[in-house]
């Protein structure tokens, strides 16, 4: 017993040693990765492909961001029912990662290692995608749309296998900013921002058009609901014009405060912050039981200017609003589908969209190729870039503006720009409908 | 926080960190090693036990294993903090997100420190901050401690939004670390490696903690938990021990959140919120606050009870919204069970399992 432990003790030291020694180059100092190997096709049979998504199911998160997955979720079932795409029905397979990075970390492993999931789609969040987009890119699973708009996803160089969606926050902001400048000209401007990297890029943006304008620059954080003295020095600059780079629990909540202060500008709502269903549902869930108990949550929202990329379910005009509202109440969990289910239904028919272009003969390579040649044409309002070091996803937005009543009105159809310093130009952008499309057998 | 059996815990306490209980009696050479000797080739013992996991398993489980580590530790230092010196701190969390902090910004900043040193000074700055606020607390008792450990587990989070430049703000830090080192290639995965690494760190620790709980401070801590009085008169320092104990717990905890941050690659304020620090003291009354061997089943329960709920919830084929809430009602109702019919936690259920066992053979 004591020499057997002994000589295990005697190895394990060894080892230990070894690892000592070994720590001793620097912690940080990172070599440059092998190439990935990606003729394979995990996940992949000749009648199912399995892709994952990480997902706040639960959580703090989970109310606003539930929605993606169930939309996604019901257009693969659609797609399923139409016959798959190629002959293979999608398995898409959603983890909880209650919007907590590390548990990312672990469910997206268990998506890629037990699961075997073919691509991951549409992974949500900023800080809990940045933890895993090193992982899949040196494992050589594609990361295709994941649901942020940081910049960080747009980087060929460094992450060739991720493939951003969401018009970044910089480019929708520069769009903000020409039409303030353009429509209300001299008008007072305030920033109200959440304090991190949509704040950042969306300054950046804005601030190309509107650095004279600008009064004042109002932040949030998004675990404090608390407004109260924003939207009083919002009041104080004598803004007039209020650009909320802002998710929809603050949308509501400075909408609620400068209506108790008997303040009214001209509000600018960005993409993240503009599904009116949602924004509805909020603002009757913080009157409730308050004065303002009686006010109909539409009297808010009137007149407020929106900027998006999406079809959306307000509009009665387009096919694609129409498809999804119908695709949800066959395959949907139930009750109307808003704005952030279209989100998620728009990413699903895209992905199939490609999985289609990819043909009958699956690996992670043709996914790839297909991506980079994809011509796309919808259902989002704007070109898209997946090619040629620029995967940037959706290009620019559109402006509508909501009326009372939940009917929207095209104010400014689909503009396209860069990050940097770039133009702003007008595009003509052709879609095709629902039934053109292919993105199902 | 008074245990009814001290001597049984005394003993349990000296078996520190292997993964196997010494079965030598103590007549052996094995019972005239000194102390230090003997946790240190325990802790060998149960880092080969973990390495040769590691080789059984795949890569997915060597991350939860490293996990499954880094908790431990944690856990540990609160186990002596709580089992030992009786103070209740619900302020562990804010520790580990001091050192999972400091390990992300040494790692961008001076990238090229090794890793041991980026532990040693993680080591240093947790003993600074746990003097700090150890030395602030050491005159509150029970509730009052506890609530004043809270403001940190509530408040520190906060820090990363005020300074966005230093601490990203809720986006948190990213960063990369060298994987296994060359000579290792094929041999072990990154996952493997640094699950290696993490229970190197891991069990060198837990000695130190086996080694101090059975010593001359572990008991004063045990004496002073007691009861305070007493241990005044008999001539035990009160503040002085309180301290120190504090500083021990918080040492462990920010290598664990050190260790985490290697793991992980990432560092935000969500995962280190309240219920963190709440989730970490009720795995511990769950796994046993009697004895370091709680820390174990206490780390184990938090790992990997989720994962089984949620394939339970699988296999039941049950609706998406049940799905997705059913782990966090399995940790309270098998949280519940177990304080229901085993007090001590699941490692007081063994012992009296083994005691029973024993009782009956000799019997026979």
């Amino acid at each position: 017993m004591r020499e057997r432990s002994g000589t295990r003790a005697a190895l394990a030291s060894a080892l230990a040693l070894v690892l000592l020694a070994t720590a001793c180059s620097g912690a940080g100092e990172v070599g440059d990765s092998a190439e990935v190997d990606l003729d394979v096709a995990p996940g992949v049979t000749d009648d199912s492909v399995i892709i994952g998504s990480h997902q706040p199911l639960t959580g703090p998160a989970a109310p606003g961001y539930l929605a993606v997955s169930q939309g996604a979720a019901a257009v693969f079932d659609y797609v399923n029912a139409q016959g798959g795409v190629n002959g293979r029905e999608i398995d898409y397979r959603v983890e909880d990662d209650k919007y907590d990075p590390s548990e990312t970390i672990d469910v997206t492993r268990q998506l890629v290692i037990e699961d075997e999931i073919f691509a991951m789609v549409g992974g949500l969040g900023t800080p809990t995608h940045s933890g895993v987009l090193d992982y899949l890119n040196e494992e050589g699973v594609p990361d295709v749309f994941p649901s942020s708009g940081a910049l960080a996803w747009n980087n060929t160089e460094e992450h060739p296998l991720t493939y951003g969606w969401q018009t970044d926050y910089t480019k929708e902001a520069k769009i903000q900013g020409e039409y303030i400048v353009e429509n209300f000209p001299d008008q007072n401007v305030g920033y109200l921002f959440q304090n991190d990297d949509i704040g950042e890029d969306s300054q950046a943006g804005l601030d190309q058009y509107l650095s004279d304008e600008v009064v004042t620059r109002q932040h949030y954080e998004s675990d404090v609901p608390d407004l109260s003295s924003q939207m009083a020095e919002m009041e104080d600059s004598g803004a007039e014009v209020i650009v909320c780079s802002c998710i929809p629990a603050f949308v509501a909540l400075a909408m609620l405060e400068a209506a108790g202060m008997g303040y009214e500008p001209q509000w600018v709502v960005s993409s993240i912050g503009g599904d009116t269903a949602t924004l509805q549902a909020l603002l009757a869930e913080f009157t409730d039981g308050t004065d303002a108990e009686d006010v109909p949550a539409d009297a808010f929202l009137d007149g407020a200017l929106i900027t998006s990329y999406m079809p959306r379910v307000e509009d009665e005009d387009d096919d694609w609003g129409q498809f999804f509202l119908s695709v949800y109440d066959e395959y949907g969990d139930g009750g109307a589908p808003t704005n952030t289910h279209v989100f998620g239904m728009t990413q699903a028919v895209m992905f199939a969209q490609v999985l289609k272009s990819a043909g009958e003969d699956l690996t992670r390579q043709s996914l790839i190729d297909a991506l980079e040649t994809q011509e796309w044409q919808g259902p989002g309002f704007t070109p898209f870039s997946s090619s040629d070091g620029d995967h940037g996803g959706h290009e620019g937005v559109y402006v509508v503006q909501y009326k009372a009543g939940g009917t929207i009105e095209m104010v400014q159809e689909a503009r396209v720009t860069d990050r940097e310093g770039g133009p702003i130009e007008e595009v003509d952008f052709e879609r095709l409908s629902p039934e053109d499309l292919p993105f199902h057998d | 926080m008074t245990s009814p059996t001290t001597e049984r815990e005394e003993r349990s306490t000296t078996s520190g960190a292997g993964a196997e209980p010494p079965r030598t009696p103590r007549t052996s050479r094995w019972g005239s090693l000194p102390l230090p000797a003997r946790h240190l080739l325990l802790a060998a013992l149960g880092l080969a036990a973990v390495t040769g996991l590691l080789f059984a398993t795949g890569d997915l489980t060597a991350l939860r294993i490293a996990a499954i580590g880094y908790t431990m530790l944690a856990i540990a230092g609160l186990q002596l903090l709580v089992g030992g010196s009786g103070q209740v701190s619900l302020g562990h969390g804010a520790f580990m997100m001091i050192g999972a902090y400091t390990m992300a910004l040494l790692i961008l900043h001076q990238p090229m420190l090794p890793l041991a040193a980026n532990l040693g000074i993680i080591v240093v700055v947790s003993i600074v901050a746990g003097v700090a606020v150890g030395a602030a607390t050491a005159r509150l008792h029970g509730p009052y401690l506890a609530g004043a450990t809270l403001i940190l587990a509530v408040g520190l989070p906060g820090l990363t939004h005020r300074y966005h430049e230093v601490f990203g703000g809720s986006n948190g830090l990213n960063i990369r670390t060298a994987g296994a080192p060359p000579f290792l290639d094929g041999l072990l995965s990154t996952s493997e490696w640094r699950a290696l690494v993490v229970w190197t760190t891991v069990v060198i620790g837990l000695a130190v903690l086996a080694t101090i709980s059975a010593g001359r401070l572990g008991r004063r801590m045990r004496a002073l938990r007691d009861d305070e009085t007493a241990a005044a008169m008999a001539g035990i320092p009160v503040g002085k021990t309180k301290v120190v104990a504090f500083v021990i717990a918080s040492t462990a905890g920010g290598l664990a959140g050190g260790l985490q941050a290697y793991v992980l690659g990432t560092v935000t304020p969500s995962s280190f919120t309240l219920v963190l620090s709440l989730t970490l003291l009720a795995a511990l009354v769950l796994g046993g606050i009697g004895s370091l061997w709680g820390a174990l089943w206490a780390s184990v329960a938090i790992v990997y009870l989720e994962i089984w709920a949620r394939d339970l919830a699988r296999a039941m084929d049950m609706s998406r919204n049940a799905e997705n809430n059913l782990p966090v009602v399995f940790f309270g109702i098998v949280l519940i069970l177990i304080l229901r019919f085993w007090p001590l936690g699941v490692h007081g259920a063994l012992q009296s399992l083994r005691a029973r066992l024993r009782a009956r053979s000799s019997s026979s």
